[in-house]
């Protein structure tokens, strides 16, 4: 019997194989973003301080990874690291610094700029009603700043999640790969395999980041009231 | 009577060199109300920031009770609670409601107790007319609303003084007047302020004394039916004539 394209999707558990690699590719997205708030509030109220070395070196840093395509950096960290300083990272493990090292910059430059929102007006009021500095930032600036970021920060985890797709050139399983290897695996029972299952990613892309999306333009909206 | 609040020889410039203040020796006693008159950049809006120590001065001091005030450490969150400061621009939490506005401070710190503080401001709340707008949020409130609960959330850090920098200068001039009846009240009772305006008829009505300040050293310094009937030196008289003028305009 003549295979219906769209069975290749549910022999076996190519389906659930299929969730699987999401996840996978999720998971690098997920732990390089939490990674990535913490790394970059730090970085952020670091690049805040007027001090010339250290907007200089934040600077060039901030620089480097945005010009630099994810792609590279990738390779660089992968192969780089074990050819060059012998350190024998897995394929999900270089993802996850890479993915971090690029979130870290943007996140940064997003707490930077939140900060610098907050008018120094709030500062003085903070102090003068006796809050020590610690105390202004943790109850007026920082709350303030993360409802000024949030959007964009939702924005760039979603960027993140669609950038993943990358990492299956440095070997790791997600669900690109996994789609490549079913395909590979039906290439004579069902020749039209591949429409199917890179539209099946599609929408499980599309699952994910959605949501993510419809969130930043809700938070968006709301801020603007 | 001992004063209260006093400043010696306070100087301050921006830049090390356009001196803002020179020299400026002060004092306020116990239930005093001072008002700060003077041109636009002759320095009183920095003289209470310096009061405040939100702008470090160069030199001289300033005395609370008696003792000097070290510009610098921890004493100085003690010293901002005895000496609350409300700012033209109101500058309350955009992102916390009123009550939560007004509780923050006594509660982080002064460690006070939530429900007390509470009590506390919704009676102050109801004297300034805003206790129904106690659960809104500053950006749905108007100018005058935002200035009243700008008072009242420096009021329940139980100052000693309070120092209110152009409160009602944002404000369109029917707001004006919800402001300054709050002001008014407070002198009645008894409150020690530190007031700079641009309403002298306000000035006139609520002021034990009136500073003239001009290009960074107080000029003039007296009672009210004194000083604006019958103002001693030239610049004052300059000063208060530009007033008359934007009255005759309108």
């Amino acid at each position: 019997m003549q295979d219906l394209g769209i069975q290749v999707l549910f022999r076996g558990n190519n389906f659930l194989r299929l969730l699987e690699g999401m996840w996978a590719a999720l998971r690098i997205a997920l732990i390089a973003m939490a990674l990535s708030v913490l790394l970059g509030f730090l970085f952020g109220m670091l690049m805040t301080i007027h001090n010339r070395a250290i907007q200089c070196i934040s600077r060039i840093y901030l620089e480097t990874v945005r010009i630099m395509p994810q792609l590279v950096l990738l390779f660089l960290v992968y192969f780089g690291a074990a050819k060059h300083m012998g350190v024998n990272l897995s394929g999900e493990m270089a993802s996850i610094l890479v993915f971090t090292f690029w979130g870290t910059a943007e996140m940064g430059d997003l707490v930077r700029s939140a900060l610098i929102a907050v008018p120094t007006h709030q500062y003085e009021s903070g102090a003068a009603l006796g809050m020590k500095k610690w105390q202004t930032y943790f109850y007026i600036v920082i709350p303030q700043s993360v409802r000024r970021l949030l959007p964009s920060a939702v924005s760039l985890l979603t960027r993140m999640i669609k950038t993943t797709s990358l990492v299956v050139l440095i070997g790791v399983v997600e669900v690109v790969k996994v789609g490549k290897q079913i395909i590979d695996a039906s290439r004579y029972t069902n020749p039209k395999a591949a429409l199917w299952v890179y539209g099946a990613i599609f929408l499980l892309y599309f699952a994910v980041c959605f949501p993510f999306s419809k969130l930043a333009a809700v938070l968006e909206r709301k801020l603007a009231e | 009577m001992e004063p209260i609040l006093q400043t010696k020889h306070l100087q301050k410039s921006y830049d090390g060199s356009h001196q803002i203040l020179k020299d400026i020796n002060f004092s306020i006693k116990q239930g005093e109300v001072v008002v700060i008159v003077g041109p636009s950049g002759c320095g009183k809006s920095t003289f209470l920031k310096c009061l405040n120590m939100l702008e470090p001065m160069d030199r001289g001091e300033i005395y609370l009770d008696g003792k000097s005030i070290e510009r610098e450490g921890k004493n100085i969150s003690l010293y901002r609670q005895k000496v609350g400061m409300v700012f033209q621009s109101y500058e309350l939490f955009p992102h916390l409601n009123v009550m939560d506005n007004l509780l923050l401070a006594p509660r982080k710190v002064q460690k006070r107790k939530k429900e007390e503080i509470q009590k506390e401001a919704e009676t102050l709340l109801l004297r300034v007319g805003l206790w129904e707008k106690r659960k809104a949020y500053p950006r749905e409130l108007s100018g005058g609303q935002k200035q009243r609960v700008a008072i009242v959330r420096a009021l329940l850090m139980h100052p000693e003084v309070l120092l209110l920098d152009e409160i009602t200068a944002a404000l369109d001039p029917e707001m004006v007047r919800e402001v300054l009846q709050v002001v008014q009240e407070l002198a009645k009772e008894g409150m020690t302020m530190v007031i700079v305006t641009h309403e002298m008829k306000f000035a006139k009505a609520v002021a034990d004394r009136v500073l003239f300040m001009d290009g960074g050293i107080i000029v003039e310094e007296e009672n009210p039916q004194e000083f604006f009937v019958y103002p001693k030196t030239d610049r004052a008289k300059q000063f208060l004539n530009t007033f008359h003028y934007a009255a005759l305009e309108i």
